[in-house]
């Protein structure tokens, strides 16, 4: 506990982490935002969701190695995943969308081992990261760093996840979504195409995390094997926030980020990712005890 | 040929090839130990599973628990664990007499599966009145939370990890712990083949089927959960018990608390048919010989084969050998009628007809 008098000893600490934990914590709500999107439109849990996020980190380092700005890896990044997210479906998610949930869990599993793999094959098992080029802030004579590129990316997210809903609220495909995520079968009968919406969804909720993947990579690190904490958050982000609510899942991301970075730092980083398990364990159990009170139960 | 007679006669098989394991394939023993240890898990993942209907993703967790607390009595019972784990195990000073040995073994392969199963009491009564995916992601998240915390506990090593206590020399180990995977193994399929055959299942196929009209016929579908969960864990925390001093190195992420070998319990299940006996048992063979030639001979792309075969059976082939065997041949698996018996009733066979 020594940790926690130094927050209260020096408490531009508590900045520090407050504002890193929120610069994190609009990734989280990224990706949380497309998983929500999945999960309300095609009822499937994309498991491979963090490594869409992974994918889209190392589609930025090749940009990078092609010698440009790896601003530009944030488009690059979407636009590749939009494409995998596309092919992902014609090949193997629309078999599974009419089908049991358990399937649809494993299935994507499946194809996130396999690009785990792959990317540990090609890019091999070290943690990497891409210069941004942008400089350092030094707030409180110092003590608070702020990297520009951190302050970026968290203006980047948002201005993304609100590109998005408006998306979803305006366009011709995004009001298609959003009726086939109400009711499919009458959005069938009214003539949408619930097939191409459902694949466009998908290659979404992809291009989003690649988006998503493109700031981790800038800001902070990516690894092959960095995918299974990032779904695990999104599912967390979008219990707590529940389905189509982008304002709760913007801060439940937030929160998430802070809490994550207050619990790294008081517990030590070695159980950071444990906090993070047994919060969504936490989260779930206390979901249920509420609802058990009314003679309900999660489904 | 009823299908019960084939049931005994495949377990005769199994176990005649079992026992003379050593002998048929002396170079390949301890893989075939982990065939018999993985055939354990994937017939106590279906308990739950398959026949009850909540397919947990973390039951991986109780094979690592299982695992740390048998070789935490190994150590225990003679020295201080802090210390054995602080020298990495590889001390000098930390000798273990043959006695000390087979009295560790013997106290600490069940005592790693009681553990489990305490565990499965203690989380089951968190977690299952979840359903669905709710409930595969909680224990999902259950199981690499475990892992994390193993990893960072440095009573039991932390991220370094254990090393079970070893063998006296002049013994065979491989032969030693073979013979004891493949006991579990028997005894697994044996119990489960005795459960089965009890109203039990007939419970939590109900609670599978349908649990809120399960519930409304006045089964205790909480208490047969739970039961399910915990006999589930023991078995699997025995078979990690058997599998930390099999391996000796116990590694908090790579063996213990693996979640990719927690996917690979369902998939075996899945692959043999799920909520059937002899479907694990089929399966884990099968998913077993594929895997180690994928590690073999794609040494590097294994897992990218190992996902594409995990995406192919789950999408193309869901229901399993047994139940493609079922659905193509029905009248086998039918049960008895009285033109099949041999023994025709004399008189009132047509009233109990009418």
């Amino acid at each position: 506990m020594q940790n926690l008098q130094l927050l209260f000893q020096a408490p531009v600490f508590n900045v520090q982490l407050f504002l890193d934990g929120l610069f994190i914590g609009a990734i989280f709500a990224l990706a949380a935002f497309g998983m929500a999107l999945v999960w309300g439109v095609m009822n499937i849990i994309n498991v491979a969701q963090g490594e869409f996020v992974m994918l889209g980190g190392f589609i930025t380092l090749l940009v990078v190695q092609a010698g440009l700005s790896p601003l530009l890896g944030i488009p690059a990044a979407a636009l590749a995943l939009f494409v995998l997210g596309w092919l992902l479906y014609r090949l193997v998610i629309w078999r599974i969308v009419d089908g049991d949930m358990f399937i649809s869990l494993l299935a994507t599993f499946g194809i996130s081992i396999m690009m785990q793999q792959l990317m540990n094959e090609i890019f091999g098992a070290d943690v990497r990261t891409a210069e941004s080029g942008l400089g350092v802030w030094y707030l409180f004579d110092g003590m608070v760093t702020v990297t520009q590129i951190k302050v970026a990316a968290f203006a980047l997210s948002i201005v993304i996840g609100l590109l998005l809903w408006l998306f979803l609220k305006n366009a011709r495909l995004g009001q298609a979504i959003r009726a086939t995520a109400q009711n499919a079968r009458a959005a069938r009968i009214l003539g949408v195409d619930t097939d191409r919406v459902y694949a466009a969804t998908y290659a979404i909720n992809a291009a989003l995390c690649g988006a998503a993947g493109a700031l981790v990579v800038m800001a902070w690190s990516i690894h092959p094997y960095m995918g299974l904490p990032y779904t695990l958050r999104s599912f967390m982000i979008v219990i707590i926030a529940g389905l189509g609510n982008l304002a709760g899942v913007i801060a439940a991301g937030l929160g998430l980020g802070v809490a994550e970075q207050f619990a790294g730092f008081l517990l030590g980083a070695e159980f950071q990712l444990a906090f993070v398990f047994l919060l969504l364990v936490a989260v779930l159990v206390g979901r249920q005890i509420s609802l058990a009170r009314k003679r309900q139960y999660l489904k | 040929m009823s299908t019960r007679t084939a049931g005994i006669i495949a377990y005769a098989a199994l176990f005649a090839i079992g026992l003379f394991g050593p002998w048929l394939f002396p170079a390949h023993l301890s893989q075939f130990s982990k065939l018999w240890l993985f055939m354990v898990l994937a017939l106590s993942w279906d308990l739950l599973g398959g026949q009850t209907g909540y397919n947990s993703f973390g039951n991986i967790m109780f094979f690592g628990i299982g695992m740390y607390a048998s070789a935490v009595l190994q150590v225990g019972l003679i020295y201080p664990v802090a210390d054995y784990t602080a020298a990495k195990g590889g001390g000098t000073e930390f000798v273990f007499s043959a006695q000390q040995i087979y009295a560790g073994l013997a106290l600490g392969v069940p005592f790693g599966g009681l553990v489990a199963m305490l565990a499965a009491v203690v989380f089951g009564a968190l977690l299952l009145g979840m359903r669905g995916h709710y409930f595969a992601i909680a224990t999902l998240g259950l199981a690499v939370a475990t892992a994390e915390l193993a990893a960072g506990w440095d009573y039991i090593g932390a991220g370094s990890g254990m090393i079970a206590p070893p063998l006296p020399n002049d013994i065979d180990g491989t032969r030693l712990f073979y013979y004891l995977s493949f006991a579990l193994a028997m005894l697994t399929i044996a119990f489960l083949a005795w459960l089965y055959a009890t109203r039990f299942r007939l419970a939590i196929n109900a609670i599978r089927d349908d649990e809120d009209k399960a519930e409304a016929l006045g089964h205790y579908t909480v208490r047969n959960k739970m039961a399910a969960w915990a006999i589930s864990a023991l078995f699997t925390g025995l078979a990690g018990a058997i599998y930390g001093n099999l391996s000796r190195f116990i590694d908090p992420h790579d063996i213990a608390f693996n979640a990719e070998v927690g996917v690979w319990m369902i998939l075996m299940a899945i692959l043999g048919g799920m909520g059937t006996l002899w479907g694990p048992v089929i399966g884990a063979i099968v998913f077993f010989i594929s895997k180690e030639l994928f590690w073999t001979y794609l040494l590097g792309w294994q897992r990218v084969a190992l996902g594409a075969l995990i995406v192919v059976i789950v999408v193309f082939f869901p229901e399993g050998i047994v139940g493609w065997v079922k659905n193509r041949w029905p009248r086998l698996f039918a049960p008895p009628t009285e033109e099949d018996s041999p023994r025709q009733p004399d008189n009132g066979g047509e009233a109990a007809h009418a």
